[in-house]
């Protein structure tokens, strides 16, 4: 089996990236970018955990090869906000205390971002249909969706001022 | 991860000629059942040719009322497609119920028929709406595509390069879904065509299959009422940990009313 090589951007820089030729794109963020803010659940893509956006859509990294990434702009929890200066995504999970132990964390911001984004946030039953792809085991689903539905005001009213 | 030589050709006859090169080729389209399979070594090709960079494989057409569906073309952009939405909204029902946001970003409906999944929604899209698949070498009569539990009538190395659906008077589709894969457990396609009424059930048997008792009653009178005496046989269905036969057949007849309802 031979190496490939991978031109892509990841969080806004472009990369260029030797790797086996069965990696898969969470494999390639993970172990050879050392971007491990993005989780590996079940690696059978029932969980959700390692949601990224590709080419600015939710997907679930586990289920995605290297190779098909050629070309693709994806995004990962590092690239959504900062430290000093978070997501509204994130903030909202932090307000609303939308985690416990955190692991399917990264995963549900990208989703809820992605659901945000498409206008499928509008309301609690439309949050929880947008989630099903994300799995979490402790804190029960109740501040996820509050902190989706938080932030959806929040992105809408960011969107206005600059729109 | 199982181990493979990957392959990302630019145009259909590339694909082709990767594969007649390879010992034991496989297409890869979305990859949503054949990455997990290769994982869990269910599958073991010596070549995995990945699809996605042929432009020619993917977008949404509807011409002279027929509408085409290219083989790469994801479920999330055929449940959102205003062609599709306007040639038969039951096909975008049936495409936005498949899995979940992520999944449907990346699966497609060429890579779903061609796998036959039995619990798969697509097929009954395929033999309800009374669809052409169009292959690199021939056109396929949806009635004649599936042949049994993930199995079709595609050749080795044939490939699905779009599908192409009729116009149609009304079709509802109405599914029991796993409540954790969202996979049917029972869906019927229930679809008016012309003069006749199809009904197609996926989930239920090791196959998609066409429900001719409710067909025949239906097409003298299309209500609900029409099922009341029409049972399907559970002999012919599938018992697992999800469902047994007695109660799939159960579902057949409620789903296939409420299919009806929603004409």
């Amino acid at each position: 089996m031979a190496n490939i090589s991978v031109n892509l951007i990841v969080n806004g820089k472009a990369v260029t990236q030797e790797c086996p030729a069965n990696s898969t794109l969470v494999d390639l963020l993970r172990d050879q970018l050392q971007l491990t803010g993005t989780h590996v659940g079940c690696d059978t893509s029932q969980c959700g955990s390692c949601t990224v956006h590709f080419n600015g859509r939710a997907v679930k990294a586990c289920t995605v090869l290297a190779g098909q990434a050629e070309g693709a702009d994806v995004v990962t929890i590092e690239g959504i906000g900062s430290r000093e200066s978070l997501h509204p995504m994130q903030s909202a999970f932090r307000e609303c205390h939308g985690l416990q132990c955190g692991f399917c964390t990264p995963g549900m911001i990208m989703a809820g971002i992605d659901l945000v984004n498409r206008g499928d946030a509008s309301d609690e039953a439309s949050i929880r249909s947008g989630l099903e792809g994300n799995i979490c085991r402790c804190t029960g689903y109740h501040n996820i969706v509050k902190a989706v539905a938080s932030a959806a005001v929040e992105m809408g009213v960011k969107e206005e001022a600059e729109g | 991860m199982y181990q493979f030589n990957y392959h990302q050709p630019q145009t259909i006859e590339e694909a082709r000629s990767l594969y007649n090169k390879s010992e034991d080729g496989l297409y890869l389209a979305g990859g949503h059942t054949l990455i997990p399979s290769l994982r869990q070594r269910l599958s073991s090709p010596s070549d995995v040719i990945d699809l996605s960079s042929i432009a020619a494989l993917t977008g949404i057409e509807r011409q002279g009322g027929v509408l085409r569906i290219g083989a790469l073309t994801t479920h999330d952009s055929v449940a959102t497609s205003e062609a599709v939405l306007g040639h038969c909204s039951a096909l975008a029902t049936l495409a936005s119920g498949i899995g979940d946001a992520q999944v449907r970003n990346r699966g497609t409906i060429g890579g779903s028929i061609a796998n036959n999944d039995p619990a798969a929604d697509y097929p009954a899209a395929i033999l309800g709406l009374n669809a052409t698949v169009h292959t690199d070498q021939r056109d396929i009569q949806g009635d004649n595509f599936f042949s049994g539990m993930f199995e079709t009538s595609l050749w080795a190395g044939e490939m699905v390069v779009g599908i192409s659906f009729p116009s149609v008077t009304a079709a509802s589709y109405v599914k029991f879904p796993n409540p954790a894969s969202r996979y049917a457990t029972v869906g019927v396609m229930v679809a008016r065509i012309d003069d006749g009424v199809r009904v197609a059930i996926t989930g239920a048997a090791s196959c998609v299959f066409r429900a001719s008792a409710m067909e025949d009653a239906l097409s003298s009178k299309l209500s609900e009422n029409s099922l009341d005496n029409v049972a399907i046989d559970p002999d012919t269905l599938m018992s697992d940990i999800h469902a047994s036969a007695e109660y799939r057949a159960h579902l057949c007849g409620v789903m296939a009313r409420k299919a009806v309802a929603g004409l």
